[in-house]
């Protein structure tokens, strides 16, 4: 697992530099900490910042062929590798590594493009072929690793981080994109290829790219979400749990291949307790888990890890969150976020993956991804009922079944049922191909208050049309259950879910997070259970539990789900507040960054420090808006890069 | 003590439109259709009513009919306060 970094000449532009690829890799060094590789021709430049995981001896990049004529940079992993590497050796192919790597550019050789069809892994890559002079870049099927590009003047730059792209070369334009920052306050993440910073992109998951001198980029989507309403398909549910069970072992035996010891992250939730259960029942890997308590016991799920370690007889540790350390920490977050966050939440896990590297470790599994697959969040709930009141609408359940839901929110919104008709927003038509995140969507809304007048004439009018124009099509023939599983996994998944709370959190301490529920096989197992089985009623990951009976606690089991969350306001104005706040919300820097209205601001903050209730607006606005600032400050206003005379151990290839 | 329909805009100014000016406020439109308070701040309306007016707001009082407009949050203060 590493940082990767690139350019190459698309027009007219002179050859690049060795000492720009050090430029673009060196800010990279928290994902690859153990050494740089270089290759460079003038018209490409691959760079790669190494985490030594696989082949610690000979992994080095980039990697090339037989013949030279194929160069790879490559983040991440290839689980299923020992097995294409076995079939290419039988081809004839030759290796002077056993990384997983150099699988890649053989198997590029044999298929091209297609080759990606064939990996199991989480990645990003980039292939120059020298013969043809062209330069491939894929990434992953749910894109659990990232890579982001831009162009000036002739040359195409690509890297893991933005922050590389703005090292490159000081003319690339570093503004943040206000349709962008719009969208993120209101879906929580950016949209498709679209980043904070104008003219930045990411290629999507499920796509490859293909460059060639003088001509446009091509890109081509490789893998779609495979949901089969229709599939005829494991009607039995026990052996549907069963399937699962055996595929879910499967892809946990692939992830726990490493020539350095995997542990596992372990919240106290169904879904890494599940992880961690099939790691200790099934294979013979040593258990080390890690783990988050928070101060606040409304957030706190200590107890439910204990019993878990109890359970499971791990090697566990712990890191306590208190509102100062949150804080504290918030900023730095923000740094590796690299886009505005609406919650604290992905601070607790930077500062997990910070333990787990205190503890000499380098890879864990997590169960990211399950509540995507297999139903699991509460917003498939919510939607299952407001679509059973509008079909029932004399139900007397009605007001019992909106109390179901959030009951753990110290604010929920149920209390009053006539209340929650309303916000739940019943009486929406169920042709909405969005009715399942449209409550969701017109609350986080509500924080554009705060925009100023140029910042919302700037912002445009939102994503949706590109939305339905994107997914409509496919999200047609889905019940309603499915889509919003599909929205989930689409929007939020790659962009917010596996960026912000993944890999960005994990590699800032160079930790490499491997997620077992998002084997692409796994994926497909679950896009083809039947909707009634994913929630039974209201019971939702329904095959999950089912297929770990007996292999945890039925208190685990039968727990109602508690949604990961860490605390937002309370962070900032719970004990003390942090001296930065000041400088990120003063009339000057809101005023100067135009984004959002200072006096507006100002009472937000006032609101905040009275300590009273807040609401979801408030929460969201105001961690929104902090972090906003602080990206503003640290990449548009003040971007600094600190880059040493001569980079230390270093591979220069040829 | 002071106009209630004066005290109500100042409040709901002060903790949900913030800097919006005057005419963002129509005493009759319902806070939740203009998005002016969501679900949760709902808890915040009640929270203030029964510190400021020393009331109590009954589960079945918190409808819509009560809280959900200026118009109609003065109209409960009063059956309450009276």
């Amino acid at each position: 697992m590493c940082g990767i970094a690139g350019c190459f000449n698309i027009g007219s532009a002179p050859p690049i530099e060795n000492r720009q690829l050090e430029r673009m890799i060196h800010p990279l060094t928290h994902r690859g900490p153990d050494g740089f590789g270089f290759f460079c021709n003038g018209q490409v430049g691959l760079a790669h910042a190494r985490l030594s995981i696989i082949d610690l001896e000979g992994g080095w990049q980039p990697i090339h062929n037989e013949d030279k004529s194929l160069w790879v940079i490559f983040n991440g992993e290839i689980f299923n590798y020992p097995e294409l590497k076995k079939d290419l050796q039988a081809r004839g192919h030759r290796f002077y590594t056993d990384s997983d790597t150099e699988v890649i550019v053989h198997l590029f050789e044999e298929k091209g493009e297609k080759c990606l069809d064939e990996l199991n892994g989480q990645f990003a890559l980039a292939i120059y072929n020298e013969k043809e002079r062209s330069l491939f870049l894929a990434r992953d099927r749910v894109g659990i690793r990232p890579l982001f590009y831009t162009r000036l003047a002739g040359r195409f730059y690509f890297a893991s981080e933005i922050k590389s792209l703005f090292a490159a070369d000081p003319a690339i334009p570093r503004a943040m994109h206000p349709p962008v920052i719009k969208d993120v306050f209101t879906y929580w993440s950016p949209i498709g290829e679209q980043t904070a910073f104008k003219d930045v992109y990411q290629l999507e998951s499920g796509y490859c790219a293909w460059l060639k001198p003088d001509s446009e980029v091509r890109k081509r989507q490789y893998w779609k979400l495979p949901f089969q309403p229709d599939a005829i398909h494991q009607q039995d549910e026990d052996q549907c749990a069963e399937e699962f069970r055996e595929l879910l072992i499967d892809s946990v035996r692939l992830r726990l291949r490493a020539d350095v010891p995997v542990g596992a992250y372990l919240s106290g939730g169904l879904d890494s307790s599940a992880i961690t259960s099939l790691v200790r029942n099934f294979t013979d890997n040593p258990l080390k888990t890690f783990s988050v308590g928070f101060s606040d016991k409304v957030y706190d799920e200590r107890s439910e890890q204990d019993e878990v370690v109890r359970y499971l007889d791990t090697d566990h540790h712990q890191v306590l969150c208190s509102y100062r350390t949150i804080a504290d920490n918030f900023p730095q977050v923000v740094q590796h976020t690299e886009f505005p966050i609406l919650r604290t939440a992905p601070t607790p896990l930077f500062l997990l993956s910070g333990l787990v590297r205190q503890n000499d470790y380098k890879v864990v599994l997590t169960g990211e991804g399950a509540d995507e697959m297999l139903g699991g969040y509460d917003i498939f709930k919510e939607a299952k009922i407001r679509a059973f009141i509008k079909k029932n609408t004399a139900s007397s359940l009605r007001p019992l079944l909106l109390k179901r839901l959030y009951p753990y929110l110290a604010l929920s919104p149920t209390k009053s049922a006539e209340y929650a008709r309303k916000f739940f927003d019943t009486d929406a038509s169920l042709d909405d191909l969005f009715y399942g995140h449209r409550p969701r969507w017109k609350t986080t809304a509500h924080t554009h208050l705060f925009f100023s007048d140029d910042f919302q004439a700037a912002a445009g009018n939102g994503s949706e049309e590109y939305l339905v124009q994107k997914h409509a099509e496919y999200m047609e023939g889905l019940d309603l259950f499915s889509r919003a599983q599909y929205v989930e996994c689409n929007l939020l998944l790659s962009n917010y879910l596996l960026s912000s709370q993944g890999d960005r959190m994990a590699m800032a301490n160079s930790v490499e997070g491997r997620y077992p529920f998002l084997d692409h096989r796994v994926i497909a197992f679950c896009a083809t259970i039947p909707v009634g089985l994913r929630m039974k009623v209201l019971n939702e990951k329904n095959i999950l539990k089912k297929a770990m009976q007996g292999l945890l606690p039925d208190s685990i089991l039968g727990r109602k789900k508690q949604p990961y969350m860490a605390p937002d306001i309370l962070s900032f104005f719970g004990e003390s507040s942090p001296e930065y706040l000041d400088y990120y919300l003063s009339e000057t820097l809101l005023a100067e960054a135009g984004i959002f209205k200072p006096q507006a601001v100002a009472r937000l903050v006032a609101k905040c420090s009275k300590k009273a209730r807040q609401g979801f607006r408030e929460n969201m606005a105001l961690v929104g808006i902090l972090s906003t600032q602080i990206l503003y400050d640290s990449f548009v206003k003040n971007y600094q890069i600190s880059m040493p005379e001569k980079l230390e151990n270093v591979k220069v290839m040829a | 003590m002071s106009d209630p329909i004066q005290q109500i805009r100042e409040f709901i100014f002060e903790n949900f439109l913030f800097d919006a000016d005057e005419s963002a406020l129509q005493n009759e439109a319902s806070f939740l259709d203009q998005g002016i308070i969501d679900s949760t701040g709902i808890l915040e309306v009640i929270d203030w009513l029964e510190e400021t007016f020393e009331m109590q707001v009954e589960d079945e009082e918190m409808i819509p009919e009560n809280l959900d407009s200026v118009s109609n949050l003065a109209v409960f203060i009063a059956k309450k306060t009276n």
